[in-house]
């Protein structure tokens, strides 16, 4: 036990959608999270991460959509992914969007469940010119949750992980830097207080029978 | 405590035989279930109410009071009735004669509906649903409490000196229940009124039915009407039992593996871990549901839902034979050894609200007005007794 080991100022969990071991989107998930920490220590903040691999759930979350609930562990990383002070979440581009079974992994959240939650969104395919599927596809899915969706999000292609860093300074490793420290600056400004208690908000019955 | 059986009416092919009943005989099916249930000692049968296939059972008044002249014991009630899309005055009207017909060996529960399309074919919207079932329970009420209702809401039109006809019994309405998985203002208004409250747990965790129960304890409380862990609460629950436990995994995997609503998903072990479906020996019965008391407290009734999924009629009356035979007397025995001697056992019966009422003096007429008819054969204009000029519209 690290019972020694102050708690971290702040909980990021990082979604990663691939689904292949070993994923280069797990590895784009792992390089936004690093990104991220790093970030968050330049602000003087500590920050731990949690990494979830969609595939490990991948039938839990299939019974969650038929059942209406979370069983086993997927319960256990709902609760920790809504309570997140921040997210990040990659996918593979299939057909021309997200994973499908990242979308069935959002569907099975509470909609209210990220409201207000940074999130940095990443994405892999083959080629560059899939990356828009990133802006009218992904942010859009996040922007309906009213997640805080960061300015910056990082596609990489097959042609990424071996290119040098860009003349202008635009290549993969300085998105990734650039994604980071948006999601940083969010994070650090706001702490997640928890799921709101859905019985604090039920009115007084007198209040729901109005004038009757 | 009451231990009974409910049913949804599915028309479901049996995943066996591949034989699916036509509507006649799975309504028929139901008839024999439930009088099968009372011969045998089962406390409660209620029938769900639907209005779309593969759902038989609409008319939940006609099959109850049918129900009423063949069975001796067992209390009818709904699971539930939909207050939503039904007109609040129907159901007044109807459900004041089902008491009267069983002498008071009835009451119902309200709720929603989660059907979306049942809703506009009744004139209705989903999104007002909370709505609904608040305005059209209160007019409801007033329709069994006050002789003459003058009414005005958002979703009916209005009613000026209207009767509704039987009175209840002895002038005391039927005891009644609110069901809700998921919707606390449901369990706030259960509480407001100190009716009952029914959480359908058999498709859920026990955890969220804790909480559901838990805030409708403690506003039960709240609104005055005794102490938290004397609230009136109801769960449901799911079971297939064999006297071997294996043979009942073996004969029930199949009816598991194709049923509506959880079918085709999660495994049967994971589901009888996650949810109260509980398969296996009577002994394994009594032993998961005698700890459903640890998650919600002292509870009053305990329904099972034992014949959906195309389970064939004689599984099915089989099944309500273990129930009332093997289980119930020994989980009673359990429950009541373990009740504080505040709690309430039961629900309160019919004699028990009657003697009640009349204590508080809040019992009604049993019957009002006169033996002339006001009304057959005339316009509202030539009404004998006039209202003053404008009282209709409340001006």
């Amino acid at each position: 036990m690290t019972t020694s080991t102050p708690a971290p100022d702040r909980r990021l969990v990082v979604v990663s959608a691939g689904l292949s071991k070993p994923s280069s989107t797990r590895l784009l998930a792992d390089r936004l999270g690093d990104a991220a920490v790093r970030e968050l220590q330049g602000l003087g903040l500590t920050a731990e991460v949690e990494t979830v691999e969609l595939r490990d759930h991948a039938h839990a979350v299939v019974d969650a959509m038929l059942t209406g609930f979370p069983s086993g562990e997927l319960a256990g990383v709902l609760e920790r992914l809504t309570a997140a002070d921040g997210i990040v979440v990659a996918t593979p581009l299939f057909t021309t969007t997200y994973s499908g079974l990242l979308k069935s992994f959002v569907d099975v959240l509470d909609k209210d469940s990220l409201t207000g939650t940074p999130v940095l969104l990443g994405a892999t395919g083959g080629t560059a010119r899939h990356s828009l599927a990133l802006e009218y596809s992904l942010r859009p899915l996040f922007t309906y949750l009213r997640a805080d969706v960061t300015t910056t999000s990082v596609f990489a292609a097959t042609d990424d992980w071996a290119a040098a860093e860009g003349e202008d300074g635009g290549g993969l490793p300085a998105r990734i830097t650039r994604a980071g420290r948006e999601l940083a600056e969010k994070v650090a400004l706001r702490r997640n207080e928890g799921p709101a208690d859905p019985f604090a908000g039920t009115p007084d019955f007198t209040a729901l029978l109005g004038g009757l | 405590m009451q231990f009974g059986i409910f049913t949804v009416g599915d028309v479901t092919t049996d995943p066996t035989t591949g034989r699916t009943p036509d509507d006649t005989e799975r309504v028929r099916a139901m008839l024999t279930i439930a009088r099968h249930a009372d011969e045998a000692g089962l406390d409660v049968f209620a029938t769900g109410e639907h209005h779309n296939p593969p759902f038989v059972p609409s008319s939940p008044t006609t099959m109850l009071g049918y129900l009423t002249g063949v069975t001796k014991n067992i209390v009818l009630s709904t699971s539930t009735t939909l207050i939503t899309t039904n007109d609040p005055v129907r159901l007044a009207e109807e459900y004041a004669m089902l008491q009267v017909i069983s002498d008071g060996r009835m009451d119902l529960m309200m709720g929603r509906g989660n059907t979306g399309p049942v809703y506009p074919w009744f004139g209705q919207d989903i999104r007002n649903g909370i709505p609904l079932a608040i305005e059209n329970y209160a007019l409801l009420r007033r329709l069994w409490t006050e002789d003459v209702v003058d009414w005005e809401g958002k979703f009916r039109t209005p009613l000026q000196g209207f009767t509704s006809t039987p009175r209840p019994l002895d002038g005391v309405p039927p005891f009644v229940w609110h069901g809700s998985i998921r919707s606390p203002e449901i369990a706030e208004q259960a509480a407001y009124y100190g009716d009952g409250f029914f959480h359908n747990n058999i498709f859920w965790p026990m955890s969220h039915t804790r909480q559901m129960v838990q805030f409708y304890r403690q506003r039960w409380e709240h609104h005055g009407h005794g102490p938290a862990d004397t609230a009136i609460v109801g769960l449901g629950g799911q079971v297939f039992m064999r006297k071997d436990s294996q043979k009942a995994w073996d004969e029930f995997r199949p009816y598991f593996d194709n049923a509506p609503v959880y079918g085709h998903g999660p495994s049967m072990e994971d589901f009888t871990r996650e949810t109260p479906l509980t398969v296996g020996s009577p002994q394994q019965v009594i032993d998961r549901y005698a700890t459903m008391r640890e998650h919600v407290g002292d509870y009053q009734r305990q329904l099972f839902l034992i014949d959906h999924a195309g389970l064939p009629l004689k599984t099915v009356l089989e099944q309500i034979d273990l129930l009332a035979g093997e289980v119930v007397p020994v989980l009673r025995q359990e429950m009541e050894s373990v009740r504080p001697a505040h709690v309430p056992a039961n629900p309160p019966s019919h004699a028990e609200r009657v003697a009640a009422a009349r204590a508080a003096g809040t019992d009604g007429a049993a019957h009002v007005g006169g033996s002339e008819d006001r009304w057959t054969g005339r316009t509202a204009e030539d009404d004998p007794q006039p209202a003053p000029a404008g009282a209709a519209f409340g001006l």
